[in-house]
């Protein structure tokens, strides 16, 4: 129960239904409703009730998260985007979402019925879970996992299993496709996603995500600008944003695993990229920019909101302006330079820790600066490396000889005389 | 080890990049192509059987629709065809009006190429939607030329349709200096991003000596270094009047394609701006008395070509003495730039599969007529 | 400005070359028997003199009597240009002719619209199959015996 009563929903809620002198009288006057002796039924109550404050808070963010997509998208691409329905066309997403209820549900012949049901829950599961441990404010959480940052790694590893049952289940060649690339960059991606946060976690020394909010004096991105840089390219993989969307390669594969979902299967399957989305800018803006932290002028909801929705910005930015890589080029990238960086960051992060076990906030600022020249370097130095292939094959084609073309003539009495003009 | 079992999909004629209804059987082992099969005829209209039946300057408005994105040049081509057929001799202001149109066609239609190959890669619209911009105030002087901004059928026999209005000269002018910045900044993209250098460089190489053998002309060809542009080689037209570069590149993959492309366009608007210098004021077109509405060209055949947007566009007309073509055949170079297909893409990833067909450049009215 | 051969000297070289390939002659265009196309495609691609490297085009027209199929061909390295033309199915019985495929790359396309929309068979072309319309389509569009739907209609009433 310890964790828990930090919880400041689930406290009121509790409080409201069943007052116990042990841990409700201390925080001030509360109903209590129930009789003692139905804490069981009030932590039942209240337990569901934060769930679905919380699952309807991520829903309304999907929709609000699709709307603002497509009003920036429209921005970047010198349009208006949606306009019509509503404010600014806010409710256009809405409209949408009510749209997608009421259409046809097509099940193809050849698919695995079961399977093919059940992937759109299994795809949606795991995303809602992210969430639980994610504190959105001071003592707004689900559950405050000790393990939290294991629980995101081990839940978003799951998703790709339904992405590789939706593909599977589908009977469709090209869905199949795209369940293996997903399985290829899901693994590939796993790896360096989960050494990139070492650093975080030998820096905080805690798994749980309010204890890493409350150990950054400064932000760590500052701290860790390797371990962000390569975080934020392993969960654009894993949430499959450009450049790494090639589960959904929209000009190769069509929608991909989505290819024969219809109706609202389709709609949770796009709901939940969408929640993946959120989800991820979540870990960032919690494990990199301090999650809720901030001045005192604003409460910290309002910190937590602004942080994640520049994070959201700088994907869709990221989308808007880069192509798609190629699946060799994209695995190259995992095994040959995020894996390099996550090493080069973990050993410089353990330097620094062994030398300065409990830095102040000035030796932070000097740690950063020393980290951010390492980074830069090997950057630098990493993408040089990758970048060789290419370079290679470019000077190699620059030595041919031209075709032929004008070089003689024939002989005049040959020749037709032209009598037009054209 | 594990054997692999390669797999057969169906790609198109429904799929979001097969630049129209183009249909590929491609066999794959893994991610790598091993087999292409093109299947074509999906917007088979029977232009040619159509034309049989139609009057002279009639057949004018089923070139538009072949490839309908430069539909200028399809009608250059098959008016240069019908000139030389029935022994018109045009007026100088006309031909000067159909080579800026057809020069600005030229700029459109690499523009949507240039715009195509950076979607086919993956970006999400936003290349393409800075291109199709750019295109739209060329299609708005289209409209001013002729009324209408796809389907033009602007030239006739001897000339042009109208001659251009008052408001055309300024409005050109503008789009002249607008064009070559909207393609720096597409070079800019293709060229500073290296994405996009490292998915198209070395990528489908063709060597000149199989592409000249497999009749692929146009950009393609000159991408491999090939110096053969008809407007340079035999000049229709008045293109012997006008000096112009011709862009080569010598390394023949995705990337030299439409870095060629570029440079073309960029060509274009110079010989754009020449033709604004040299044109005088006069008839757009013979009077009726010379070249009559409805054409009777004596009996004869007759092969005439250009320089495309997307190769050499050429029109072989038959004349039984009638009013009507007895045969009309189009040499469309879409269709045949897609000959060496199977050679470009066996060995390449799936991920490039759109990459290099889009780089050919084709348009699938043209390739089915 | 690409020369044109002309059809008198050309007709003539080849003939010197295969003796009794050559048909007729006229300004622009050499007539050759179609026996001896593969042949004459050939030398007109191998022979220093001719050296045509790039098919231009190939079509055909359906002259009732028979049907005339025209190569257009050129020389990048000279910048010269030549059409070569040949009369297959005499009496509209099951006209055919030997492939360029062999020789031009870029026929193999073209033969195979000619086959779809002229019914012109060509003798070992790699992929004989109709380009355009579908296999069994009835027919053979652009020959001048071919019925429209409209003109069915109109046709039956008789």
């Amino acid at each position: 129960m310890d964790m828990i009563v930090e919880n400041n929903i689930f406290r009121f809620i509790y409080c409201n239904l069943v007052n116990t002198n042990e841990s409700c009288s201390d925080f001030g006057n509360f109903l209590g409703i129930l009789p003692l002796g139905f804490e069981w039924l009030a932590f039942l109550i209240s337990g569901f009730l934060l769930c679905f404050i919380y699952i309807n808070g991520i829903l309304g963010a999907v929709i609000l998260s699709i709307w603002g997509e497509r009003r920036l998208y429209g921005r970047f691409q010198n349009r208006s985007g949606p306009n019509r329905w509503g404010p600014m066309g806010v409710f256009t997403s809405t409209a949408d979402a009510i749209k997608v209820m009421f259409k046809e549900d097509v099940v193809p012949v050849d698919a695995d019925k079961f399977l093919f049901n059940l992937a759109p829950v299994l795809m949606v599961f795991p995303v809602f879970m992210v969430f639980s441990v994610i504190p959105v404010g001071i003592g707004t959480f689900v559950v405050d996992l000790n393990v939290g940052l294991l629980f995101i790694l081990a839940v978003t590893s799951l998703s790709g299993l339904a992405v590789v049952i939706a593909s599977w289940a589908s009977g469709n060649r090209i869905s199949i496709f795209s369940g293996l690339r997903a399985v290829a960059v899901l693994i590939s991606y796993e790896i360096p996603m989960a050494l990139s946060l070492v650093g975080v976690l030998m820096l905080s020394g805690t798994l749980s995500l309010n204890g890493i909010v409350e150990a950054q004096k400064i932000p760590f991105i500052l701290l860790q600008p390797l371990g962000f840089v390569v975080f934020f390219l392993a969960s654009l993989a894993e949430i499959n944003r450009t450049p790494f969307d090639l589960t959904e390669a929209e000009s190769e594969l069509g929608a991909g695993y989505l290819n024969d979902y219809s109706s609202m299967k389709f709609g949770i399957f796009f709901l939940a990229e969408f929640a993946a989305t959120i989800g991820a800018s979540a870990v960032i803006a919690t494990v990199f920019l301090a999650g809720w932290k901030g001045p005192e002028i604003l409460p910290s909801h309002i910190w937590f909101g602004i942080k994640l929705i520049l994070v959201l910005g700088l994907i869709v930015w990221v989308r808007m302006s880069w192509p798609r890589m190629r699946i060799d080029q994209i695995l190259h990238l995992a095994w040959k330079g995020l894996f390099e960086l996550t090493l080069i960051n973990i050993i410089v992060t353990t330097i620094m820790i062994s030398i300065k076990p409990d830095p102040s906030v000035n030796e932070m600022w000097i740690m950063a600066i020393i980290n951010w020249v390492i980074c830069i370097f090997s950057l630098i130095i990493v993408s040089k490396f990758l970048n060789r292939s290419v370079k290679d094959n470019f000077s190699n084609l620059k030595n041919t000889t031209p075709y032929p073309v004008g070089t003689e003539k024939i002989k005049s009495s040959f020749i037709n005389k032209k009598e037009m003009v054209n | 080890m594990p054997s692999t079992q390669p797999v057969t999909v169906n790609l198109g004629p429904q799929h979001p990049s097969t630049h129209g209804v183009f249909r590929m059987r491609v066999t794959f082992d893994g991610e790598e192509i091993v087999d292409v099969e093109p299947v074509f005829g999906y917007l088979h209209r029977g232009s040619e059987k159509l034309a049989e039946e139609r009057t002279y300057t009639q057949v004018l408005t089923l070139t538009d629709r072949m490839d309908y994105v430069s539909s200028m040049l399809n009608n250059q081509s098959y008016i240069l065809a019908v000139e030389k057929l029935a022994n018109v001799e045009p007026s100088p202001r006309g031909v000067w009006l159909r080579m800026i149109a057809s020069e600005l066609q030229r700029i459109a239609s690499h523009l949507v190429a240039t715009g195509f190959l950076i979607q086919d890669l993956g970006a999400l619209g936003t290349p393409l939607i800075y291109s199709m911009r750019q295109r739209e105030y060329i299609l708005d002087l289209f409209e001013m030329l002729c009324g209408a901004r796809i389907t033009n059928s602007y030239l006739r026999p001897g000339g042009v349709y109208m001659d251009a209005p008052e408001e055309f000269w300024p409005a050109l002018d503008k789009v002249l200096l607008d064009v070559p910045h909207a393609f720096d900044e597409l070079e800019e993209l293709l060229s500073a991003n290296e994405i996009i250098k490292s998915r198209t460089i070395g990528v489908s190489i063709l060597s000149p000596e199989s592409m000249v053998n497999a009749s692929i002309t146009g950009p393609m060809l000159r991408a491999g270094g090939v110096d053969w542009d008809l407007r340079h080689r035999n000049p229709y037209d008045f293109y012997d009047q006008i000096n112009f570069h011709r862009p080569l590149h010598n390394s023949s993959d995705n990337f030299a394609r439409f870095w060629v492309r570029i440079q073309e366009a960029r060509e274009s608007v110079k010989i754009i701006r020449q033709c604004i210098d040299k044109i005088e004021p006069g008839p757009v077109r013979p009077s009726f008395d010379e070249v009559p509405r409805l054409l009777r060209p004596p009996p004869g055949d007759v092969y005439s070509a250009i320089e495309g947007s997307k190769g050499e566009l050429g029109f072989y007309l038959v004349s039984d003495g009638g009013i009507a073509p007895y045969r009309c055949h189009v040499r469309a170079s879409s269709l045949i730039n897609l000959t060496l297909l199977r050679e470009m893409l066996i060995g390449e990833l799936f991920n490039d599969l759109f990459v290099s067909f889009g780089s050919i450049d084709l348009n699938m009215g043209e390739v089915d007529r | 400005m690409t020369d044109q051969w002309k059809g008198i000297v050309l007709g003539k070289m080849l003939n010197q070359i295969l003796p009794g390939c050559l048909v007729s002659t006229n300004k622009y265009d050499v007539w050759i028997k179609n026996e001896n196309l593969l042949e004459v495609c050939n030398v007109l691609r191998e022979k220093e003199e001719f050296k045509f490297d790039l098919l231009n085009s190939i079509t055909a027209v359906d002259y009732i009597d028979y049907f005339e199929v025209i190569y257009h061909i050129t020389s990048l390295s000279k910048n010269a240009s030549a059409v070569i033309k040949t009369k297959v199915g005499f009496g509209r019985k099951d006209p055919s002719l030997s492939s360029v495929v062999g020789v031009w790359r870029g026929a193999d396309y073209q033969e195979r619209e000619i086959w779809d929309l002229l019914g012109i068979k060509f003798l070992s072309h790699p992929n004989l199959k109709r380009l355009f319309l579908w296999e069994g389509y009835p027919g053979y569009p652009l020959r001048k015996d071919y019925i429209t739907y409209d003109q069915s209609i109109v046709t039956d009433n008789k």
